[in-house]
């Protein structure tokens, strides 16, 4: 009996850390290939080649940053908060992680499928903003201390819009776990099965997750020609690069969520593939990618917006539009004008 | 209601911005600008309106076409150029003429105005699209424009 327990309890600790290790080089290889893509694709928008030299196609050229990164010096303010200081870059890191556990990557890989999967994904993906206010605050520096505060009203703004667009799916969905979602998708993808309003609620979702994720035109945060780096300003070495690598995480997670609530997730277009479950891993991924490339496509097109701009833009626009949606959605459902195959 | 032509003016014009960077994306592949210098080094083309140096272009006489008159010298905001000039008899008319001995050139103080060229009525000067100005001491960045023994070309005064 005690050793039965017993193998079952080591058994499960065993399981959870080999997940948990396979999920934290998920991270750290998405990462860095996120930034080796987002300064690739950068470039061709430029007309550039950009990084090109370490490793076929520079792709080793992240892995030498971040090899930089750990050598250097861990740098700080004097009369900082030194215990707020350290703390804040695991906020942003473990909150990502968080976010990731519930993706679904395929029918079989889900680290944690809840019943209040989407509720947990905004949930989970605001509170990253409690991170950069304590960076912020923490910092003793002005720069650094502005950018957190924008921060603070650019997430708080736009946590609404990704909720309200995310809560017009779940009207079509009648689910909020992510498995379920996907499986309703079985009748065709979502944005095609709510077509008009679930295109408005895709905009406004990709609006405003690349508010949330702080990326350029939303990038106030860390306005580089205003703030220095903003909130990340008296961070250095590994420290900075957890929220540079966080930023580029949570930039995946806000296109995957995009994918499992819009796009069908790990699901084949038409179910071209749905006799080889595995292939939906690179369905997902590859789907995401293209969400992700959408969203580098806005960071290499539209110009940063003023505060005043980011606040009109949220409370005025997206807002009013996001709630008539949400009536509109409920009156398709009502009447029963989904197109489904 | 200017609220809703507003929507469909931003969203249209999100789209057109879209459009004119994803050109230039799809579009990279053959317009890349970058040049990998050391690696293209026999290739490389500089671009015609570059402004590398001022030189002076000799025929196959070894005839350049500067008078003298200083146009250059004069134009020069920051003194780069100094001409050393001397009143010669012309050997095929007997007359006394304004002859360039030196046209010193001095590449360290050019801030590549162009104003010299501009000035000059003979078009003695131009611009060469040499970039390669390193040197390990300074005096090799006076140079003296007109090549020894060189004279002018015939007919450029008149």
């Amino acid at each position: 009996m005690m050793t039965d327990l017993f193998t079952t309890y080591t058994g499960n600790i065993l399981q959870m850390l080999l997940i948990a290790l396979g999920y934290l080089t998920f991270f750290a290889v998405a990462g860095l290939l996120l930034v080796w893509l987002e300064r690739r694709i950068a470039a061709f928008f430029q007309l550039r080649l950009g990084p090109n030299r370490v490793g076929p196609f520079g792709l080793m050229q992240t892995i030498a940053d971040a090899l930089k990164l750990v050598s250097k010096e861990l740098t700080g303010t004097e009369r900082a908060d030194k215990f707020l200081y350290n703390l804040a870059p695991y906020f942003v890191i473990i909150t990502a992680l968080l976010a990731l556990a519930v993706l679904p990557f395929s029918g079989q890989i889900q680290a944690f499928d809840i019943n209040i999967g989407l509720f947990f994904l905004t949930a989970v993906s605001s509170v990253g903003v409690i991170g950069i206010l304590l960076g912020g605050w923490s910092s003793n520096n002005k720069y650094a201390l502005i950018g957190a505060m924008r921060s603070g009203v650019q997430t708080v703004s736009y946590e609404l819009s990704v909720g309200l667009s995310l809560l017009t799916m779940v009207l079509l969905t009648g689910s909020l776990q992510l498995s379920q979602i996907i499986e309703v998708q079985k009748d065709g993808w979502l944005i095609v099965q709510g077509h008009i309003p679930a295109i408005i609620a895709f905009m406004i979702f990709m609006i405003a997750g690349t508010a949330e994720t702080n990326r350029a035109p939303f990038d106030l945060v860390e306005a580089e020609s205003e703030l220095g780096a903003g909130f990340h300003t008296e961070y250095s070495g590994m420290k900075f690069a957890y929220f540079f690598l966080a930023e580029f995480i949570n930039m995946f997670i806000i296109s995957a969520i995009a994918v499992v609530v819009f796009f069908g997730g790990w699901l084949s277009p038409f179910g071209i593939t749905d006799s080889i479950p595995w292939l939906g891993v690179f369905w997902f991924l590859g789907k995401t990618f293209l969400v992700i490339f959408l969203m580098m496509w806005f960071r290499w097109t539209f110009p940063r917006l003023r505060v005043d701009q980011l606040l009109t833009l949220e409370w005025k626009y997206l807002l009013p539009i996001n709630l008539f949606n949400i009536v509109l959605m409920a009156v398709i459902i009502w009447l029963n004008l989904e197109i489904k195959f | 209601m200017s609220y809703f032509s507003d929507i469909y003016k931003g969203i249209k014009t999100l789209f057109q911005g879209m459009g004119v960077t994803g050109k230039y994306f799809f579009h990279a592949r053959k317009e890349i600008i970058t040049q990998q210098y050391p690696d293209n080094k026999d290739t490389l083309k500089m671009f015609d309106r570059f402004r590398g140096e001022v030189v002076m272009p000799h025929d196959e006489n070894n005839e350049h076409r500067c008078t003298g008159c200083q146009s250059c010298e004069l134009a020069c905001p920051n003194g780069s150029i100094e001409i050393i000039w001397d009143r010669q008899v012309d050997p095929e008319t007997g007359k006394k003429k304004k002859m360039i001995d030196k046209h010193i050139y001095h590449l360290s103080m050019c801030t590549m105005c162009g104003l010299c060229i501009e000035a000059c009525p003979t078009n003695a000067i131009v611009w060469s699209q040499e970039f390669k100005h390193a040197t390990f001491n300074r005096s090799e960045l006076t140079k003296i424009l007109n090549k020894p023994g060189s004279k002018v070309k015939k007919g450029i005064e008149d």
